[in-house]
C-alpha cells in the first residue's frame, strides 16, 4: 500500500473538565495525499476544530488526553515532542483560521509577520525573506503586494486579511495546508474568491488540504473527500459524489435536507434536524445521533462501527445499522433526499 | 384594530421614500469639524404591504443593517421620509414612537449580545409587555404561552440566556419581538449565526409565525439562498442604494442587474455535479469606500459590463414587467421590447440621470411639495445600540 502524506488513525481526544471527562474526538481515522481536499463537516461542538488542531498539536494542555496515531509523511505527530513540533507547525503542516483579525497581531506590519514566519525556519536574509513574502501576497491576490506588505492588518479589508493568512500559510510551502472555516467570515463575493485560490493551490499538486466547514455548498465546489463529523465521531465518510448522491447516514440526510436552496423552487417546508446536538459531558449510549433520529430502532444502542456498508463502493464508509436498501428508501422525502420529521421535540 | 388602522390597511404598511442617512466624519479637538460623511443608506424607496415579506440582500457594508435600523427607527434618517399606516413617523420623538414600536419590532443577529446575561428569560421577554402596560399578573401566563410558541420549554422561564445553545437564544429573541403583537418584524440577518440544520428550524419557524399572527418581515441577510425561502420581494442593496428589487422567484431565474448576476454566481451550489458544470465568472474586487463612492452607477467599478455612460451617469431604477425594478444602463435577462416598454419608477433616486436603458429620456417627475422634505438641521445623536432588556 503506497503510504498517504497524512494517516491519521483513531484519534481520540479527550479534556478533563469540572463535570467530567469530554470526549471531543472519538476514533477519527482518514487519510490525507497530496494535490487533494478533504472536507470535513459538522455542526458547531461536532469535534471537527479540535481534530484538526490535535494535529497540530494545538489542543495539547495539561487537561487534555489523546489517543491514536497521526502519521505525517511516516512521522508521528501525537506523541512527538513540542521541539519536534516546532520544526513541523508552520513547515510542514500551516493552518489558516476563520477569523484573520484575532489570529494576526495587530502591532506588527504584515509582510514583517510573513517574514517572521518564514525566518523561524529558514537561514536567509530579511530582505529576501521580505521579497518572499510581497511575492506570496501577489501570487494569493493582494494588490500592489509590495506596498501593502508594509500594512497593518486593521488597514485591510476581510477578505485581504484572509488572503495575508493565505500567504503566510504558504510561505514555506507546506504539505498539509489546514483551513479551519476559512470563508465563513466572508462575504459570498470575497468567499468565491478565496476559494478559487484554494482551487489554484490544490491544482499546482504540491499540499494537500483539510478544509473543515458547516457549508455543504463550499463543500461541493472544492472537496474531493468528505468527512461528516456529529457529536465527536465520524458518522460518515467517502468521495464528494458518495455523500452527495447516496448518502448512508441519517444525519448526512438531515445535512442535505435543510439547505437552502438558491437554484431550485423552494420547498413549502424545510425539512429540518429535530432537536439539539447531545452534551458531550453525558453524550447518549451507542450511536450519539439516536435521541434526533426518526429511524431510531433496538440495535442503535450498540455502537455501530465506522465501516464500509456499500458492496460496491469500499471506501464509503458510515455509521448506521440499517439495511442498505431500507436507507436509500427512507432518506427520499418528497423526491429529495431529508430526514424524515420525527416526533422529538426541541 | 383600531379603526384608524383599518382604514389605512389598503395603503402599504411601511413605506420609505428617497430615505437617506449619512454618518458624519469627525475630525478636530475643540471644534467638532465634519470632514466627510459615510453614504451608509444613499435614496432608498422600499414598501411592505400587510403579510408581506421583503428579503434586503447584499455585501456587509452596503447600508442593509442601518436601513433597518431606520424603519424600526433606532436612526433617525437624515432625509426623505418613512411611513407606518401612512403616519409619518420619520421625525417622531420618543414618546410619539411608543405605539409604533408595538407594532413593529426587531430581531437582531448576534443572539448572545442582544440577550442581557444577567436576567432570566421571563424577564427578557416579559419586559416588553410590561413596558407597553399589561398587567403584571397577566405576564407570567402570556410569556409562558409565548416560550412555548415558539418552541421553548415553559418552565425554562427561570433560565438565563448562557444556559441555552444559539439557536434556542434566538427562540428567545423572536418570542422578545412577539411580546407585543407585533404587525411587522424587521429581522437582521436572523439566522446567519446559526447551524445550518438550526437554520431550518428558525426559519420553518418564522414561516409558522407569520401564518398564524398574520405578521410581515422585513428580512436582512447576506445570504441569497436563505432570503430566497422567505421573502415575496428582494431588494438587493449595493453602496447604500437599491440596485434591484423583484418578486423573489424573479430574482434567481431573471437577475437584470450585474451585481445580481455576480452575486447569484458567487453561491456555490450544493450539489457536485451541477457545481461543475456551471459556469462561473468570480467578481473581483472589493466594495469600495462608502466615503467617497464611485460617480455615476457605483457598482461600475467592478461592472463587466460597464462603459463611459456608467462612469458619469447614475441610472434611475427602471420598471420592467411584474414590477421587477433594476438601476442599470445595460440589463441583462431583458429583451429589447422589455427594455423598450421599461418607465421609469418613482422609486428611482433623486439624483439619479434620466437617461432610460434603451437610450430615451425620461426626466424624473417633479416632486411634489411636502413629499420629501429636508431634515431640520439637528446634532447627530448617538443611539447606536438600543439598549437590550
Amino acid at each position: 500500500m503506497p503510504e498517504h502524506l497524512l494517516d491519521v488513525e483513531n484519534l481520540q481526544v479527550s479534556f478533563a473538565t469540572e463535570d467530567g471527562l469530554v470526549r471531543a474526538v472519538d476514533e477519527v481515522s482518514f487519510t490525507l495525499d497530496r494535490g487533494e481536499v478533504v472536507a470535513i463537516v459538522g455542526e458547531s461542538g461536532s469535534g471537527k476544530s479540535v481534530s484538526v488542531m490535535t494535529l497540530m498539536g494545538l489542543t495539547r494542555s495539561p487537561n487534555s488526553r489523546f489517543g491514536g496515531s497521526a502519521r505525517l509523511k511516516g512521522r508521528e505527530l501525537i506523541s512527538a515532542s513540542e521541539h519536534e513540533l516546532e520544526g513541523i507547525r508552520g513547515k510542514e503542516i500551516a493552518m489558516i483560521f476563520q477569523d484573520p483579525i484575532s489570529s494576526l497581531s495587530p502591532v506588527h506590519r504584515i509582510g514583517d509577520q510573513i517574514v517572521e514566519q518564514i525566518r523561524a525556519h529558514e537561514e536567509i536574509s530579511k530582505a529576501a525573506a521580505f521579497d518572499r513574502a510581497v511575492e506570496l501576497m501577489e501570487r494569493v491576490g493582494i494588490p500592489r503586494a509590495a506596498d501593502r506588505a508594509r500594512s497593518y492588518p486593521h488597514e485591510f479589508s476581510g477578505g485581504m486579511r484572509q488572503r495575508a493568512m493565505i500567504a503566510m500559510a504558504l510561505s514555506l510551502s507546506p504539505s498539509v495546508l489546514i483551513a479551519d472555516e476559512p470563508t465563513t467570515a466572508l462575504d459570498v463575493t470575497i468567499q468565491a474568491q478565496i476559494l478559487e485560490e484554494f482551487k489554484q493551490l490544490r491544482a499546482t499538486g504540491d499540499s494537500g488540504v483539510i478544509f473543515v466547514t458547516h457549508d455543504l455548498g463550499v463543500v461541493a465546489d472544492i472537496a474531493d473527500r468528505v468527512l461528516v463529523m456529529y457529536a465527536g465521531r465520524v458518522v460518515e465518510q467517502g468521495t464528494l459524489d458518495q455523500i452527495f448522491y447516496d448518502p448512508q447516514h441519517p444525519y448526512t440526510w438531515g445535512l442535505l435536507g435543510s439547505i437552502t436552496r438558491m437554484d431550485r423552487e423552494p420547498p413549502r417546508r424545510l425539512p429540518a434536524i429535530p432537536g439539539l446536538p447531545p452534551s458531550m459531558v453525558n453524550p447518549p449510549a451507542g450511536c450519539h445521533f439516536r435521541p434526533r433520529c426518526p429511524h431510531e430502532f433496538a440495535r442503535c444502542a450498540e455502537v455501530p462501527a465506522l465501516e464500509s456498508r456499500v458492496p460496491e463502493a469500499p471506501g464509503h464508509s458510515d455509521r448506521c445499522w440499517l439495511e442498505l436498501a431500507e436507507k436509500r428508501k427512507r432518506r427520499v422525502i418528497n423526491g429529495r433526499i431529508g430526514l424524515a420529521e420525527g416526533t422529538v421535540i426541541a | 384594530m383600531s379603526a384608524a388602522a383599518a382604514a389605512a390597511e389598503s395603503g402599504p404598511l411601511l413605506e420609505a421614500e428617497h430615505v437617506k442617512l449619512y454618518f458624519p466624519i469627525k475630525a478636530g479637538v475643540l471644534i467638532d469639524r465634519t470632514v466627510g460623511n459615510v453614504h451608509a443608506v444613499d435614496d432608498v424607496s422600499l414598501a411592505l404591504s400587510e403579510g408581506e415579506t421583503l428579503g434586503i440582500v447584499g455585501e456587509s457594508g452596503c447600508g442593509k443593517s442601518t436601513f433597518a435600523r431606520c424603519l424600526v427607527r433606532l436612526l433617525e434618517p437624515n432625509e426623505g421620509s418613512l411611513r407606518f399606516r401612512g403616519q409619518d413617523i420619520t421625525h417622531l420623538g420618543r414618546r410619539d414612537l411608543d405605539p409604533v414600536r408595538r407594532e413593529v419590532q426587531l430581531v437582531f443577529q448576534d443572539p448572545v449580545s442582544s440577550l442581557n446575561p444577567r436576567k432570566r428569560v421571563g424577564q427578557i421577554v416579559g419586559t416588553p409587555m410590561r413596558l407597553h402596560g399589561m398587567d403584571r399578573d397577566k405576564v407570567q401566563g402570556r410569556v409562558r404561552e409565548l416560550l412555548a410558541r415558539v418552541g421553548l420549554n415553559p418552565e425554562h422561564v427561570n433560565r438565563f440566556p448562557h444556559e441555552f445553545s444559539g439557536g434556542q437564544r434566538q427562540r428567545i429573541g423572536i418570542a422578545r419581538a412577539l411580546a407585543v403583537d407585533p404587525r411587522l418584524i424587521v429581522l437582521d440577518e436572523p439566522v446567519s449565526a446559526l447551524d445550518v440544520s438550526i437554520q431550518a428550524q428558525v426559519i420553518n419557524l418564522l414561516d409558522d409565525l407569520q401564518d398564524d399572527f398574520g405578521l410581515s418581515y422585513v428580512f436582512i441577510a447576506h445570504d441569497l439562498s436563505v432570503v430566497r425561502h422567505v421573502s415575496d420581494w428582494i431588494a438587493v442593496m449595493y453602496l447604500g442604494k437599491v440596485m434591484e428589487l423583484s418578486p423573489a422567484k424573479e430574482l434567481y431565474t431573471k437577475p437584470i442587474h450585474p451585481y445580481t448576476d455576480a452575486l447569484l454566481a458567487a453561491i456555490p451550489i450544493p450539489d457536485p455535479v451541477e457545481n461543475r458544470a456551471r459556469k462561473r465568472t468570480v467578481m473581483g474586487g472589493e466594495p469600495p469606500n462608502p466615503i467617497n463612492p464611485p460617480s455615476g452607477c457605483r457598482f461600475h467599478t467592478r461592472c463587466p459590463r460597464a462603459t463611459e455612460v456608467c462612469r458619469t451617469l447614475e441610472p434611475p431604477l427602471a420598471e420592467y414587467p411584474a414590477g421587477h425594478l433594476a438601476a442599470c444602463h445595460h440589463p441583462l435577462s431583458v429583451g429589447v421590447e422589455e427594455i423598450a416598454g421599461a418607465t421609469r419608477s418613482r422609486q428611482s433616486p433623486l439624483s439619479a440621470g434620466s437617461l432610460m436603458p434603451d437610450g430615451k429620456e425620461s426626466p424624473a417627475e417633479p416632486v411634489e411639495a411636502g413629499t420629501v422634505e429636508a431634515a431640520p438641521e439637528r446634532r447627530w445623536q448617538r443611539r447606536r445600540r438600543p439598549r437590550v432588556s
